[in-house]
């Protein structure tokens, strides 16, 4: 006789899975992968095997150690270790990237309770760890296209931009060549961390998540929206300079990949809108007014903390829903 | 008098693991994080507060009974900060350096909720002997997170180890130990430079502080219950060490003891 098996809702389910999703974040990352080898070298896909490998060993000794169940199935610590890999200068030495990605998975992610618990995406405090501890290794960029050992360094185009004297005549600091060109910006074809520099490489993946419906639109969209009106204010209208400002930097690369973590980002729209605004802001604080030249990571991090609290004052209300007050003036009235 | 001495021991050793102040009840975590930036300093850390410890015990224990209940915050307070005057004056005179790394630290040893804690839990309630064995073991206990946290954090964020050691021990003169003042490892093995290794900054902010605490307390919690303690888990005032200076409302706490275990109860209640 057959038993009649009662389960709990949901009945219904969509064939959506964890392997699946990161499957397709590292599918919607490899344009940028290839555009860091094109521009960098093999060294590119070394730093970025040496991340990967890292949180993939960190993974699993840590949940050995705390007996928890081998999630390396969900390929999550693969994708946090290739986003460390393109947030890291590209001659970074290969044990600094080791030390970043074992802090990312066993601090952040493992001892909060692995995936779904860390309150703050792994990568992004990885790379800010680093940033802290090796400040000039993590700031050294070299020359695109120069792959040699003692390739020439240069300065990010934001470490330019952030120079730039914004009360004088803005149109002519940027054309007298201390920025690369535009389409230069777009390719990749500049200094800085080896997964950020090619901005058409990013929205390709971008464009490919959000056909997915992996991500939603919402957080990307306002985060560069937010930054892009900002600093047009803040270059008194400038288009070229809210172009330099949008392009350059981690900035398309945090707002598409980073910030859109399932974990550390609001469910509600409303949460996400909130959420992108506020990266906007911070990112733009940081980077008009403090003697950082990039404020991407920090502001993904800072926001990220404030998730919890962003949910709270976003909880949709169930149907039917009367909140007290009403209910008395209600009352009152009758 | 065999269990008498027992107790003596028992009351002694508890705060090095099972109840050590910084790592189990989670006090006087201000100074620790913010002075164990190298075993050193860690260590003068929890020198000073182990003798502010140990006197205050002594004289609060032996004035418990001339101490109005009403009044026992400030009284002990003025207890405490005596000692404290007197501590700082010394390590002033003595060891300037020290004086100089603590800094603000040394004087706010006053407000260390360990020593506040341990009148308040201990030596008002508690003979003389005892409380100062207690406020002893205390002090060990708080000894040894600084300098583990010293220990650590100076190797990771500075690559040396016992950097400072002749500043400390100048009041014995010069050159004491053969003049050893640590160990610098990236002289020690200059190989090492040329691996591009390099300490990591973040480990001497109080960020790279609060990783090392969070490892080192998981750590203890291990000790504590390998050695038969209790779990460090929500399990009513009863396994809690801070029950006894607890200002929070004992029901409510052990409802939510009630809450955390409903399962059993229900299995019990079924029987």
């Amino acid at each position: 006789m057959k038993k009649l098996t009662v389960t709990s809702s949901p009945h219904v389910k969509s064939g959506a899975t964890v392997t699946g999703i990161m499957l397709d974040v590292i599918i919607a990352l490899l344009p940028a992968l290839i555009a860091a080898v094109r521009y960098f070298g093999p060294r590119a896909l070394l730093l970025a095997a040496v991340c990967i490998g890292t949180c993939v060993l960190s993974e699993y000794v840590a949940e050995k150690i705390m007996k928890k169940p081998v999630t390396l199935g969900d390929l999550s610590a693969v994708v946090t270790g290739l986003l460390l890999a393109y947030n890291l200068p590209p001659t970074i030495p290969l044990w600094m990237a080791a030390v970043g990605s074992a802090a990312a998975i066993i601090i952040v992610k493992q001892m909060f309770g692995g995936l779904g618990q860390n309150f703050v995406n792994p990568a992004i405090t990885g790379r800010i760890i680093l940033l802290v501890s090796f400040s000039q290794a993590m700031t050294t960029f070299t020359k695109p296209l120069d792959w040699t050992a003692d390739a020439v360094t240069t300065a990010t185009p934001l470490a330019a931009l952030s120079a730039l004297d914004r009360g004088g005549d803005i149109a002519a600091q940027l054309s007298d060549g201390r920025l690369p060109g535009l389409m230069d910006m777009f390719l990749g074809n500049i200094g800085g961390s080896m997964g950020e520099v090619c901005a058409a490489a990013l929205l390709i993946g971008g464009v490919y998540l959000i056909a997915r419906k992996v991500i939603s639109p919402i957080i990307p969209c306002v985060y560069i929206g937010t930054v892009a009106a900002l600093m047009l204010i803040a270059g008194k209208g400038n288009f070229t300079f809210m172009l330099y400002e949008v392009l350059g930097g981690g900035l398309l690369l945090g707002a598409i990949f980073m910030a859109t973590d399932y974990v550390t980002s609001p469910v509600s729209r409303t949460g996400k809108v909130i959420f992108a605004v506020g990266c906007g802001v911070i990112t733009t604080v940081i980077r008009l007014f403090s003697n950082l030249p990039e404020g991407v990571s920090y502001s993904i991090m800072i926001m990220n903390i404030l998730v919890p609290l962003i949910e709270k004052i976003t909880m949709p209300h169930p149907f039917g829903f009367v909140k007290e007050k009403k209910e008395k003036k209600e009352k009152e009235a009758a | 008098m065999a269990a008498e001495k027992k107790s003596l021991g028992k009351e002694f050793t508890k705060g090095i693991i099972k109840q050590n102040p910084v790592m189990r009840l989670v006090l006087g975590t201000c100074a620790t994080l913010a002075v164990t930036t190298s075993l050193v300093n860690g260590f003068g850390m929890g020198i000073s507060v182990t003798i502010v410890l140990v006197c205050s015990n002594i004289v609060i224990s032996l004035l418990r009974k001339a101490i109005p209940n009403k009044i026992r915050i400030p009284a002990y307070i003025v207890v405490i900060a005596s000692f404290v005057t007197l501590v700082q004056m010394v390590v002033k005179a003595y060891v300037p350096a020290l004086d100089k790394s603590l800094g603000i630290f040394l004087p706010l040893i006053v407000v260390n909720c360990i020593i506040l804690g341990r009148a308040e839990a201990f030596a008002g309630k508690n003979g003389v002997l005892v409380s100062a064995l207690d406020g002893l073991g205390m002090g060990i206990g708080f000894t040894a997170a600084c300098c583990a946290m010293g220990i650590i954090r100076e190797f990771l964020g500075g690559g040396t180890f016992m950097t400072g050691l002749q500043s400390l021990l100048s009041v014995f003169g010069d050159g004491v130990l053969g003049g050893f003042d640590g160990i610098d490892f990236y002289k020690v093995f200059p190989f090492l430079e040329k691996l591009s290794l390099q300490p990591m900054t973040i480990m001497l902010l109080p960020s790279g502080g609060f990783f090392t605490f969070g490892v080192l307390m998981a750590v203890t919690n291990r000790l504590a219950e390998r050695k038969g303690g209790k779990k460090a888990e929500l399990n009513g005032c009863g396994s809690c060490p801070m029950a006894a200076i607890c200002g929070a409302d004992k029901a409510e706490c052990e409802s939510m003891k009630n809450a955390a275990a409903p399962a059993e109860k229900k299995e019990a209640a079924a029987e």
